[in-house]
């Protein structure tokens, strides 16, 4: 079995909604799945006052110290828009092969593009996009099968066109038994 | 895994937090990452190259981004370079693309933007470079068809060489000045399994002895006075494909030592550098000189010879093989008309006669001189004998008759008197010994002029 998997929930994000992933990532990585308690205070820690954003890579530090030498994969799920300087934005950010990994639900919502909040939709690319920054814990790079949740997508209509899956090639690459 | 597996990146710019997550960012997507806090790390860099795509800040303290854009583009055209600001003006955007960048985003960038920038470099890139592998193939196959010949002599030629093209072999082509070795040469090339990959010609006795050493192997940067960038030599550049070797005969002693040693290594260093660098490539050489009379004199080495010539292909001289003039002069004719853009269509029977009879000391070379310049003086469709250089030079006697006799006798003067009569070097032509040269000279009564 690969390494067990800790959901963190960010305040304000719901450990309610975080909890609805435990059974997909279940049955796509075959490992064990936590939840842990929401962390309260290191979203303010990595707040950019001139980008009104957060820093998702200094968010992965914190989210280290929080979980010190753990052998888990760690990644923390945030309603809030995430950056790395040199780019406007990011869905997510992971330590390649490494231990932590973060995403941002905040562009996945409907609503910030103005159309119609669609729950279904917002869930599955939240879902996607959690397994697609796992899938990087785990050392995956980018995939060139479009279905595979580790194709590289970086607008949310590539998100759509992508399942939470993934391919035959990058399940046996991380090592995923049954 | 992704296309852009073995696509490489390098990102130049001063904020370490830059550097850091655009590696990050592409690494993740399989890219060849490498990053460059200032110019001069970046220049460095560049010989690890080639890099598909350059990502390069524009304001950096010392060299700035636009004058190491000119550096970069100096050292590879073809790497698609990025510019990128925090503070963008129109005046630099446009400077920049002037000076060849491949596109300029200021800093945020939007990532999707970014992906589409990188993916749409890569393709120009992969365009740039098929180009110039194209170019270099047009260059290979134009000639190649240019062989004239129907005397069984050259029929010989083309048939060993398309033979010999099959294998791998080293081919050394021998023959006087003019009469086509590097043609022969670009034919065995272009009908072997290599056709694909250049052939790459370097005439050594066209190159200052002291430059050789760096044409052949390349150069480090700072090698020498001048040496301001790595450059790599024919040896490097024919990988995959043939080396021809022209005028072999004039390279010096020293030369010879390196030579013999990289044809059997496949190995070289660059001239300046450390490195071991293997190229795969196959040798073909030429030469007018009589290599055999250099060994005697010391001049040659017996070694390299012998490495060089497994398998020999002798071009006749044109003054062998008359039958191939009408046809050769047809062909330049036609060639020249195309090129000058003029109505000379035929060549008149005393005009042709002259062609015929002439020695041709200069071989086709010679005659498609003669058949250009004739052109230019043309006054009608046709080109006559009063067109022609040589209206007093040495004249082949026809036969009165066409016994076979009075051919012999006709053609026997003919190489006595080419060769000065000198008696061996006639034989030899003739491919008779001394006597039989001897004895038909008494039989038909040639006497030395």
């Amino acid at each position: 079995m690969i390494a067990p998997i800790r959901l963190v929930p960010l305040l304000p994000m719901s450990s309610e909604f975080v909890s609805s992933f435990v059974h997909p990532l279940r049955s796509i990585f075959h490992t064990k799945i936590i939840v842990e308690l929401p962390l309260n205070n290191v979203l303010n820690a990595v707040y950019d006052d001139s980008r009104l954003q957060y820093n998702s890579t200094q968010l992965i530090r914190e989210l280290l110290k929080e979980f010190p030498s753990s052998s888990s994969k760690i990644i923390g799920i945030t309603s809030v828009d995430l950056f790395v300087p040199v780019l406007t934005y990011v869905f997510g950010e992971a330590q390649l092969d490494g231990t932590a990994a973060v995403v941002s639900t905040y562009r996945l919502d409907n609503a910030v593009y103005g159309l119609e909040p669609d729950p279904i939709l917002f869930f599955q690319r939240s879902l996607t996009e959690i397994v697609h920054e796992l899938g990087h814990t785990y050392g995956l790079y980018h995939c060139k099968n479009q279905e595979c949740a580790m194709h590289s997508s970086t607008a949310v209509e590539d998100i759509d066109l992508k399942s939470a899956m993934l391919c035959n090639d990058c399940t046996k690459q991380i090592g995923v038994s049954n | 895994m992704s296309d852009n597996k073995k696509s490489s990146i390098l990102i130049v710019d001063d904020e370490l937090i830059v550097r850091e997550s655009l590696t990050k960012w592409f690494r993740q997507d399989g890219f060849r990452v490498e990053a460059a806090e200032h110019a001069n790390a970046a220049l460095k860099l560049m010989e690890k190259g080639p890099w598909d795509v350059v990502i390069l800040d524009i304001k950096m303290p010392g060299m700035s981004g636009l004058e190491l854009l000119k550096r970069l583009r100096e050292i590879d055209r073809n790497a698609q370079v990025i510019m990128a600001t925090a503070f963008a003006s129109v005046e630099s955007a446009v400077q920049a693309l002037k000076d060849g960048a491949f596109d300029y985003v200021t800093k945020p960038i939007d990532p999707d933007h970014l992906s589409h920038l990188v993916s749409n470099a890569l393709q120009q890139r992969k365009l740039e470079d098929e180009n110039s592998i194209l170019r270099e193939h047009i260059t290979e196959i134009s000639g190649v068809n240019e062989i004239v010949g129907e005397s069984p002599q050259m029929k010989r030629v083309i048939d060993l060489s398309l033979t010999v093209a099959q294998t791998d072999t080293t081919v050394m082509i021998r023959g006087e000045s003019g009469t086509g070795k590097e043609l022969i040469a670009r034919t065995i090339h272009a009908n072997s399994s290599r056709r694909y990959f250049p052939i790459i010609t370097v005439n050594c006795g066209a190159v200052a002895e002291t430059l050789l050493e760096s044409e052949l192997f390349g150069h480090e940067r700072g090698a020498f006075t001048g040496a301001q960038y790595r450059r790599k030599g024919k040896f490097e550049m024919a990988d995959g494909g043939t080396i021809f070797l022209d005028e072999i005969g004039t390279i010096s002693p020293k030369m010879q030592i390196e030579l013999l040693r990289v044809i059997e290594t496949k190995q070289f260093t660059r001239v300046g550098g450390n490195d071991q660098i293997s190229s795969d490539f196959r040798v073909i050489c030429a030469t007018n000189r009589n290599l055999e009379s250099a060994i005697k004199e010391g001049l040659f080495r017996e070694d390299l010879y012998y490495r060089l010539n497994v398998f020999s292909v002798l071009i006749p001289p044109l003054r062998e093989r008359r039958m191939d003039i009408p046809m050769l002069a047809q062909f330049f004719l036609k060639k020249y008309s195309g090129i000058m853009n003029r109505t000379v269509t035929e060549i008149s029977g005393d005009a042709m006669d002259m062609l015929v009879r002439y020695d041709w000391p200069g071989n086709v070379r010679e005659l498609e001189n003669v058949i250009e310049r004739a052109m230019v003086l043309a006054q009608s469709s046709s080109i006559r004998a009063a067109d022609l250089p040589f209206q007093n030079s040495t004249k082949l006697e026809m036969p009165k008759d066409d016994t076979l006799a009075a051919m012999e006798r006709v053609h026997i003067e003919s190489i006595l008197d080419s060769n000065k009569w000198n008696i061996t070097h006639a034989a030899d032509i003739l491919d008779i010994d001394r006597v039989t040269l001897y004895n038909k000279i008494a039989k038909y009564g040639l006497k030395k002029p």
